[in-house]
């Protein structure tokens, strides 16, 4: 790596700079620049330039008269289409002719420009001075000049009843803005840490929304999701209430553990003959989490693949997330059906700012 | 007793010790399996049942065990049912080729007629889910708008929208739904093959099975918006393509706009100079 001694002495040049080039002569800075002429060239190589250029100018044509055609011609609405056929294919048929024809269209007339500037017109570099930005004292002191007549002219100097109450007049209009960022409310209060579950409210099957008997789950390695009974409409609770149900082998549950408020809480009583509720939710951003392998009990997610130990309290054993899934307390209702038994104990999903 | 110790380093002794083992294995082979025969459930056809034993012995008990009882490398098959070694052998996934992540499908070796035999003998070991008929696993009447609300809640997040199938944990992958027949389908989710959840009847009735069948099977027809079909996997292979061929064609076309020009004709080269 030692530099050669054939290498000119001269500054060291900096790692990472561009090697110094020859001397090269700046035709843009000689007075005697050549001149280009705008006449045009007559060598094969330009007339072979010039007729591709008019098939792509020509093809651009007919592509745009053919997104026209496509737009008048293929009739997408229902009722418009022929009978029998498939409103969907019809639209896809139409959006193909659209695309394809606009395409060819923007495409050809870019090209044609492309081929147009780099193959005919002649290969001049220009540089343009670079002036200081800075206006010159004279122009200055006369805008000076200008702007102190016009002040005076208006009378705004020596009328100070109407310069206010035009201040006056233009506050509110500037603080409008600010009143808008109210919309970003209001704060959420406490609606994050709590879900429509609740003690006694029955968990039915998302799409049959069917409730479920502990017998209705009896295979280890069961998994299905729930949601709270009479919310299937309701987008907003939905999102926090989806709860996965897996049935495990006896002895395949270890007890999990949570620590609440410094107390070792065990929450094996929250499970109901081997099932046990997690939230659907995943802790880091909240993707739907139910990619369950009943071989391992790793409940995978397929945003970030955090991966939870179902077998363990839901705990993180992979991935982002900071948390293990909340588990929902199960209990049997009046009638024997899955129910919870109060709503989860953290709250559920990702985290938030005050969650603390 | 003080003989056999004597004589342990004689060159026959090996072949001696083999032969006894041998013996052994083979009184206690006849032992066991003569008290299996006689103990299973004569419900079954006796000859169909006793054709799957011998095929069983065959091809499966070099893992499984010879009385299906499960061995240090594979699971027992007891109360597995018929519905689970159909899924298994039909598809190909059993005979296992080598002890992997997770078995994948490939063509089977066996006749339908073999696969039900082997059924019929793991069903007479006791229970487990049964091959369900084909009124069970028909599309005829099913509702396809619920079939997709159930694929979209319990199958989407392993095997894709389309039912292309996605990766897992450690080497396992949900497989591609394409080359499924409505009992495998079935099966599947009767029996929770692998790392895949039971989905029993209690917590999706036949009916509902039938809808998800019927969502799976009609997705396969659907068209594919702008001709190809790019897997069916989503966003993965869309963003490859768009960022490999998408981008690549706007850098290339960027590099072309920003390349120096060529100067073709001579005399033009001699002008600028």
């Amino acid at each position: 790596m030692s530099e050669t001694p054939e290498e000119p002495a001269g500054p060291r040049r900096v790692i990472g700079t561009p090697s110094p080039a020859p001397k090269a002569v700046d035709v843009r800075t000689e007075p005697d620049r050549p001149a280009f002429s705008a006449e045009p060239e007559n060598s094969r190589h330009a007339k072979n330039a010039e007729r591709i250029v008019a098939v792509l100018f020509v093809i651009a044509f007919f592509a745009g008269v053919g997104f026209i055609a496509a737009y008048v011609g293929l009739e997408i609405g229902i009722g418009t289409i022929p009978k029998g056929a498939n409103p969907v294919v019809a639209v896809l048929r139409s959006n193909l002719a659209l695309g394809t024809s606009l395409s060819i269209a923007l495409l050809a007339l870019g090209a044609g420009s492309l081929i147009w500037v780099r193959h005919l017109t002649p290969n001049i570099e220009i540089a343009e001075e670079r002036h200081d930005l800075r206006s010159d004292p004279e122009d200055r002191k006369a805008f000076q000049r200008e702007f102190a007549e016009g002040a005076a002219i208006s009378q705004v100097t020596r009328r100070p009843l109407v310069r206010r109450t035009l201040l006056l007049a233009t506050a509110p209009l500037a603080l409008a803005p600010l009143v808008l960022l109210r919309d970003l409310g209001p704060l959420p209060q406490t609606s994050l840490r709590h879900t429509v579950w609740k003690k006694g409210l029955r968990a039915v099957t998302l799409g049959g929304l069917r409730p479920l008997t502990p017998a209705d789950i009896s295979t280890p390695g069961s998994l299905i999701t729930v949601i709270p009974e009479g919310f299937q409409n309701d987008a907003d609770a939905l999102a926090k209430a989806g709860v996965i149900l897996i049935k495990f082998a006896p002895g395949e549950l270890h007890v999990p553990t949570n620590y609440d408020g410094g107390t070792l809480v065990s929450t094996m009583n929250w499970t109901i003959d081997n099932i046990v509720a997690y939230s659907k939710i995943c802790t880091h951003v909240g993707c739907p989490v139910a990619l369950y392998e009943q071989t391992t009990h790793h409940i995978l997610c397929p945003c970030h693949q955090s991966t939870f130990d179902a077998a363990n309290g839901a705990n993180v054993i992979f991935g982002p997330a900071a948390r293990a899934l909340p588990q929902l307390p199960l209990m049997l209702d009046s009638a024997g059906f899955i129910a919870a038994a109060s709503d989860f104990t953290q709250p559920v999903g990702p985290s938030f700012w005050e969650r603390g | 007793m003080s003989s056999i110790i004597s004589r342990r380093r004689h060159p026959a002794a090996g072949y001696a010790a083999v032969a006894g083992g041998l013996v052994v294995a083979g009184v206690l082979y006849s032992a066991l399996s003569g008290g299996g025969a006689s103990a299973a459930a004569p419900a079954q056809d006796s000859t169909q049942v006793s054709q799957g034993h011998s095929l069983f012995l065959q091809s499966c008990a070099s893992c499984h065990g010879l009385d299906a009882q499960g061995t240090a490398q594979a699971p027992s098959l007891i109360g597995a049912g018929s519905a689970a070694v159909d899924f298994q052998m039909s598809t190909g996934r059993m005979p296992a080729k080598e002890l992997g992540a997770e078995n994948g499908r490939k063509p089977t070796t066996f006749t339908q007629d073999e696969i039900h035999a082997i059924a019929g003998y793991i069903s007479s070991l006791g229970g487990g889910p049964a091959i369900p008929s084909p009124e069970q696993v028909s599309s005829n009447g099913a509702n396809t708008g619920l079939g997709e609300e159930l694929f979209s809640t319990n199958c989407a997040q392993c095997h894709g929208f389309a039912g292309a199938g996605g990766a897992l944990t450690y080497g396992k992958s949900a497989p591609s739904l394409n080359a499924s027949t409505p009992t495998q389908i079935y099966e599947a989710m009767l029996t929770g093959p692998e790392a895949m959840p039971v989905f029993g009847d209690g917590t999706i009735p036949p009916a509902e099975k039938q809808d998800i069948i019927a969502y799976v099977i009609e997705t396969r027809n659907e068209a594919n918006p702008g001709g190809f079909s790019l897997g069916r996997t989503g966003t993965v292979t869309e963003g490859l393509l768009g960022w490999v061929g998408g981008l690549g064609f706007l850098v290339l076309i960027a590099m072309w706009l920003t390349a120096r020009r060529r100067d073709h004709v001579k005399g033009e080269s001699e002008q600028q100079s």
